[in-house]
C-alpha cells in the first residue's frame, strides 16, 4: 500500500492528547524539589529615581529568603551589547535592577524570594520605596512635536526605513481628479497570551542552569542568559516545550527570566518567577500610532498619488520600529508616492512586535482610505481594487514569486455574496439594526530565516528530527512532522520531532510567520542529505539489490527503499539498519533562503476579507455577524491547523477593530485597565460565523516547499473591512480604533 | 500572615482522598498547582476574569482562583487530570482534538471543565446559548469556533440519547 502524501492532509495536532488531559507542562509547571518562589515588585511612579528602599518589614517576615534591588544586585555584564538579544532594537537595552532610574510605570525594581508563593506575594506589599518624581510624557498625540527619524541598528535590515519617494507626490495629488485625506489613530494593545510569563530555573551547580521559560526563541534566551551572567553557552539550556501563546511578546527575553536566573545563581537554588496578569502590562506592547494619508485618483479610477505618514511611539531608551507605511505600494501601482515614518520617544516600556506588527495598523489606514476613494469615484470598492491590481510589485518593479490575490478577491466575494451589495450607506436595515458590508485587502511579507536541522534514522527504523524552534500554538510540531514524514516516505507515527530546546540545532525565534518556511525547508534539505547517504551506503554494500539501480530511480516510500518502476524491489528501514550492522544513519544541515535567486523577485502573502456588521440604531453597539477571509499563502501543509491560524487572526482583527485597547491615564502615566476584566478581548458570544478559503497558489520559487506562512496574514485585512462595513451601515467613518459605540454616537472621529 | 496556624482540610480530588494542612489564604488553584502538582488547572489571571482555572466542585464548575481551599473541606473536586476514564478520553476531549479547538492549549483544561459543568446545568438549548454560557472562558488564541463546534457535537450526542 502506498503512503498518501502527508503534505496537505488536515491532521489533528499530534500533541492534542497532552493538551486536553492537562499533561502538557508550561514554564511555571515544573515542580522540582526545594523550589523557591520569586515575586516581582514594580515601580508605582512613571519617571524619576529611587531615593531609598526600606526592606526591614520584609526581612522580618518568616519565609522570606532574599530581596534583590538595585542596591544589592551583583555586578554583571555592563556592556549593553551583552544584553542585546536577537530582536533588540537600536538603543540601550533595559537592564533590570542595574540602577535607581525609573524609566516607566511598572518597571521591575525588586525581586522578593521566599519559601512559598503566598509569602513572596505578601512580602511585596511591605517593601517601601521613596522616589523622586519627574514630569513625564506618555500620550503620543500630545507629543507629536518630538517625532524624529528612527535610529539605525542591528535590526534595521529586517525593518528597513520607508522607500524613497517616487514621481512627484505633491504635484500629482494637487492635480488629481479625485482625492481624499484622513488621519487614523491606534491606541496601545498588550499581547496578553493566556499563560502568564514565567521562568523556572533549575540550579545544576558549577555555573550550570536548566531553564524552563516562556519564550518564542529558546536559543535567543540561552545566548542572553549566558552573555549577561557570564556563563558558558553549553551550560545554559533553555526549554520551552509548551508555550501558552505569545503573539510576539516572547520574541525578546522578558524580565522575569533575568530575575529568576539572578536569584538562582546567587542563592544556588531552584527558583520560579511567575508574573501576575497586571504585570503582563509591564513590558512590550503594540505602540500607539498616528497615521496621515492622502490618496489621489484619476477619472479612470486609477490611483495616481499615495502619501502615507506615520508616527509611532517608542521608549526613551530604545527605538522600536514597525513597517507601517510602504504596504500600499506593494499593492497599487501609483506613479507618485511619498512615505514617511517617525518615532516619538515616550516614558513607557519599549514596544515589541505584536501579531502582524506594522502591517495590520498600516493596512487599516490604507484600506480605509481606498474605500473612501472608491466612494468618491462612485465605484464598487472591490472593482476599485481590481482596477488598480498589479501583477508585479510596483515598489520594486519585480515580479512576485507568486500572487494569487485576484483569486482571493473572487472566491471571497463569491462566498460572501458581495455582488448583492447595495452600495448606498445606511440603506440596509434589519429591525432596529443597520447592516453594513465592507471589504479590504491584506498583505504580509513571506520571511525565511536560516535554520539548521538534524535527522537520525534510528536503530528501530524510526526518524528523529531535531530543531530548536518552539510551537507557540501554531501547529509547528504537527506540520514539521508531516513535512519530515512526507519527504522520507515514512508514516507520521514513526517520526519524532524534538523541539523547544536550545540544545537542538539553530532556529531563529518564532515570529513573522517564518518558521514553516525556515525550519520546514531545513528539514527537507537535511532529509535529502540523509537519503543521499543511505543510497550511497546501500549501493556500496556487497550483494546489494540496488547496486545497478541509478541513484535517481531509488525512492523512499512506505517506510523503506524501493525503485521507481519496480515496486517489488523493496527493503524496509529496519532491514536497511540491519544491513548497516545495526547502526543508525545521521545527517545535519543548515538551510536558508536562496538569496541569489530571490533577489530578482518580490515576495508576499495576500488576503481579502469580507465582513458584515450590524449596528444598533439607538445604542451604536456594533456586532460582526459574518466574516470571510480568502488567503493566498503558497502551499498549505496542514489545512486544519492553518485554518485555525487564520480564524485566530481574524478574531484578533475583530478585537483590534472593536474591542481591545490599553488606556493610559495621562496624569499618572500608567495603564488603567491592566486586567482581563477591563482589557476586552472577544469572548465566545462575540464570535461571528467565519469562513476561511485558501487560494491555490503554486510557488516554485520561494523555497523547496512553496510555503509562505499563515500566522499573521489573516489579521491584516479585517480591521479595515470592519471599519468600511461600519461606514456602509451608518454612513460614518470612524478612524480611531477600537470603534466603540460612543465614538459612533458622538461621531467625534479623530 | 501574622497568624500562621494551618487548617486541616480534606479534599477528594479525582477520586483520591487528600488530607492537607493549609493556611487559610491559599487558593484552591495554588493548592492544586503548587502543592499537589496537579498543574493541568491553569492560572491565567488569578482574578476570576479568564476561566482558565475552572474545575468541577461537587459537579459544579467553579473558579479555583477565587476559592480558598479551606472553604471546600469535604468537597469532591474533579480537575482536567480526572476527566478521562483512564486512557479513554472524555467525549469532549476527543471532540476538542477533532475540531482543533485549541492552539496553545492553555485555556483548554478550563474550557473542557467549564463545558462539562455547563452541559450538566442543562440551560443551553441553542448554539447561541452555548456561546453565551461559555463566555466566562477566554481563549486568546482565537480557537473559539472550534471550541463551540466541539461542545455542540457532544451536546447533540447527549440530546440524541
Ligand atoms: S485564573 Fe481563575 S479566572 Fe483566571
Ligand atoms: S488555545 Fe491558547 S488560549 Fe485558548
Amino acid at each position: 500500500m502506498e503512503n498518501k502524501p502527508l503534505i496537505g492532509q488536515p491532521l489533528s495536532r499530534l500533541e492534542g492528547y497532552e493538551k486536553v488531559t492537562g499533561n502538557a507542562q508550561y514554564a511555571a509547571e515544573y515542580n522540582i524539589p526545594d523550589l523557591l518562589y520569586g515575586y516581582v515588585v514594580n515601580s508605582t511612579i512613571t519617571k524619576g529615581k529611587i531615593l531609598s528602599v526600606d526592606v526591614s518589614d520584609v526581612l522580618a517576615l518568616q519565609g522570606v529568603v532574599k530581596i534583590f534591588t538595585h542596591e544589592n544586585r551583583p555586578s554583571l555584564a555592563w556592556f549593553d551589547l551583552q544584553y542585546a538579544d536577537m530582536d533588540a532594537p537600536p538603543g540601550t537595552v533595559f537592564k533590570p535592577l542595574s540602577d535607581n532610574i525609573i524609566r516607566y510605570n511598572g518597571q521591575p525594581i525588586a525581586l522578593i524570594v521566599a519559601e512559598d508563593l503566598e509569602t513572596a506575594r505578601y512580602a511585596s506589599t511591605l517593601i517601601k520605596f521613596v522616589y523622586e518624581e519627574e514630569t513625564f510624557n506618555t500620550i503620543l498625540s500630545q507629543n507629536l512635536d518630538k517625532a524624529r527619524e528612527p535610529k539605525i541598528g542591528m535590526s534595521t535590515p529586517l525593518k528597513p526605513p520607508p522607500p524613497k519617494p517616487t514621481g512627484n507626490f505633491e504635484q500629482a495629488y494637487a492635480s488629481a481628479e479625485f482625492k481624499t485625506e484622513a488621519k487614523y489613530r491606534h491606541g496601545t494593545e498588550h499581547h496578553n497570551p493566556l499563560e502568564l510569563f514565567a521562568t523556572t530555573t533549575i540550579y545544576e551547580g558549577d555555573g550550570k542552569l536548566t531553564i524552563y521559560d516562556k519564550t518564542q526563541g529558546t536559543i535567543n534566551n540561552q545566548l542572553y542568559v549566558a552573555n549577561v551572567f557570564g556563563l558558558k553557552y553549553k551550560n545554559v539550556r533553555v526549554l520551552a516545550p509548551y508555550v501558552g501563546g505569545a503573539f510576539g511578546s516572547g520574541l525578546r527575553p522578558q524580565y522575569q527570566l533575568f530575575l529568576c536566573v539572578l536569584a538562582s545563581l546567587e542563592l544556588k537554588r531552584n527558583v520560579r518567577v511567575t508574573l501576575e496578569r497586571k504585570q503582563m502590562f509591564s513590558f512590550g506592547h503594540r505602540p500607539q500610532v498616528i497615521q496621515s494619508l492622502r490618496f489621489g485618483a484619476d477619472n479612470s479610477g486609477k490611483v495616481t498619488a499615495m502619501n502615507h505618514n506615520a508616527v509611532g511611539e517608542t521608549s526613551a531608551y530604545e527605538d522600536y520600529n514597525e513597517i507601517l507605511v510602504p504596504w500600499s505600494h506593494k499593492l497599487y501601482p501609483a506613479a507618485n508616492t511619498l512615505f514617511e515614518y517617525k518615532l516619538a520617544p515616550l516614558d513607557l516600556a519599549t514596544p515589541i512586535d505584536m501579531r502582524a506588527p506594522g502591517g495590520v495598523s498600516g493596512m487599516h489606514a490604507i484600506e480605509c482610505i481606498m474605500d473612501e476613494l472608491a466612494y468618491k469615484l462612485n465605484m464598487d470598492p472591490l472593482d476599485f481594487r481590481l482596477n488598480n491590481y498589479s501583477e508585479i510589485d510596483p515598489s520594486t518593479q519585480k515580479p512576485f514569486t507568486s500572487k494569487e490575490l485576484k483569486q482571493c478577491y473572487k472566491k471571497g466575494a463569491e462566498k460572501f455574496g458581495w455582488h448583492m451589495r447595495n452600495p448606498k450607506p445606511a440603506s440596509t436595515k434589519k429591525g432596529n439594526r443597520l447592516v453594513g458590508w465592507g471589504m479590504a485587502t491584506g498583505i504580509w511579507d513571506a520571511y525565511q530565516f536560516p535554520a539548521r536541522a538534524e535527522v537520525i534514522l534510528t536503530k528501530e527504523g524510526r526518524l528523529e528530527v531535531h530543531n530548536a524552534t518552539t510551537d507557540i500554538g501554531t501547529g509547528t510540531m504537527t506540520v514539521m512532522t508531516q513535512i519530515a514524514a512526507d519527504e522520507f516516505g515514512i508514516s507520521v507515527d514513526e517520526v519524532s520531532f524534538f523541539y523547544g530546546d536550545s540544545k537542538k540545532p539553530f532556529s531563529m525565534f518564532q515570529g513573522g510567520s517564518a518558521i514553516t518556511a525556515s525550519t520546514g525547508t531545513a528539514i527537507v534539505a537535511v532529509i535529502r542529505e540523509l537519503k543521499k547517504k543511505i543510497i550511497k551506503k546501500i549501493k556500496d554494500s556487497p550483494n546489494s539489490p540496488f547496486k545497478e539501480i541509478p541513484e535517481d530511480q531509488i525512492v523512499f516510500r512506505n517506510s523503506g527503499l524501493s525503485v521507481k518502476k519496480q515496486p517489488d524491489l523493496f527493503i524496509t528501514f529496519q532491514e536497511l539498519i540491519k544491513a548497516n550492522k545495526g547502526k543508525e544513519f545521521k545527517a545535519a544541515k543548515l538551510a536558508g533562503p536562496d538569496l541569489l535567486k530571490l533577489r530578482k523577485f518580490s515576495k508576499a502573502t495576500h488576503s481579502a476579507s469580507f465582513v458584515e456588521v450590524e449596528v444598533d440604531k439607538d445604542l451604536g453597539t456594533i456586532t460582526v455577524t459574518r466574516a470571510v477571509t480568502a488567503v493566498a499563502a503558497g502551499k498549505i501543509i496542514n489545512p486544519k491547523t492553518a485554518r485555525s491560524q487564520i480564524l485566530g487572526s481574524m478574531i484578533w482583527g475583530i478585537s483590534k477593530a472593536l474591542h481591545e485597547e490599553t488606556l493610559i491615564d495621562p496624569n499618572l502615566g500608567k495603564y488603567m485597565n491592566a486586567n482581563l476584566g477591563e482589557y476586552h478581548i472577544p469572548v465566545h458570544a462575540d464570535i461571528p460565523e467565519m469562513e476561511v478559503i485558501f487560494a491555490e497558489e503554486n510557488d516554485g520559487l520561494i523555497n523547496e516547499l512553496g510555503v509562505k506562512g499563515v500566522g499573521e496574514i489573516g489579521m491584516t485585512a479585517i480591521p479595515a473591512a470592519i471599519a468600511n462595513a461600519v461606514f456602509h451601515a451608518t454612513g460614518k467613518r470612524i478612524n480611531d480604533l477600537p470603534i466603540h459605540f460612543d465614538k459612533l454616537m458622538g461621531h467625534h472621529g479623530y | 500572615m501574622e497568624n500562621n496556624s494551618s487548617i486541616l482540610t480534606s479534599l477528594t480530588i479525582n477520586s483520591k482522598d487528600y488530607k492537607l494542612e493549609l493556611l487559610p489564604w491559599v487558593s484552591l488553584l495554588d493548592t492544586l498547582r503548587e502543592r499537589l502538582n496537579l498543574t493541568g488547572t491553569k492560572k491565567g489571571c488569578d482574578h476570576g476574569q479568564c476561566g482558565a482555572c475552572t474545575v468541577l466542585c461537587d459537579g459544579k464548575r467553579i473558579l479555583s482562583c477565587l476559592t480558598l481551599a479551606v472553604t471546600k473541606n469535604g468537597s469532591d473536586i474533579t480537575t482536567i487530570e480526572g476527566v478521562a476514564d483512564g486512557k479513554e478520553l472524555h467525549p469532549l476531549q476527543k471532540a476538542f482534538i477533532e475540531h482543533d479547538a485549541f492552539q496553545c492549549g492553555y485555556c483548554t483544561p478550563g474550557q473542557i471543565c467549564s463545558a462539562i459543568g455547563m452541559l450538566r446545568e442543562g440551560k443551553a438549548t441553542t448554539r447561541e446559548d452555548v456561546k453565551e454560557l461559555m463566555s466566562g472562558n477566554l481563549c486568546r488564541c482565537g480557537a473559539n469556533s472550534g471550541i463551540i463546534d466541539a461542545i455542540m457535537q457532544v451536546k447533540e450526542g447527549i440530546d440524541h440519547e
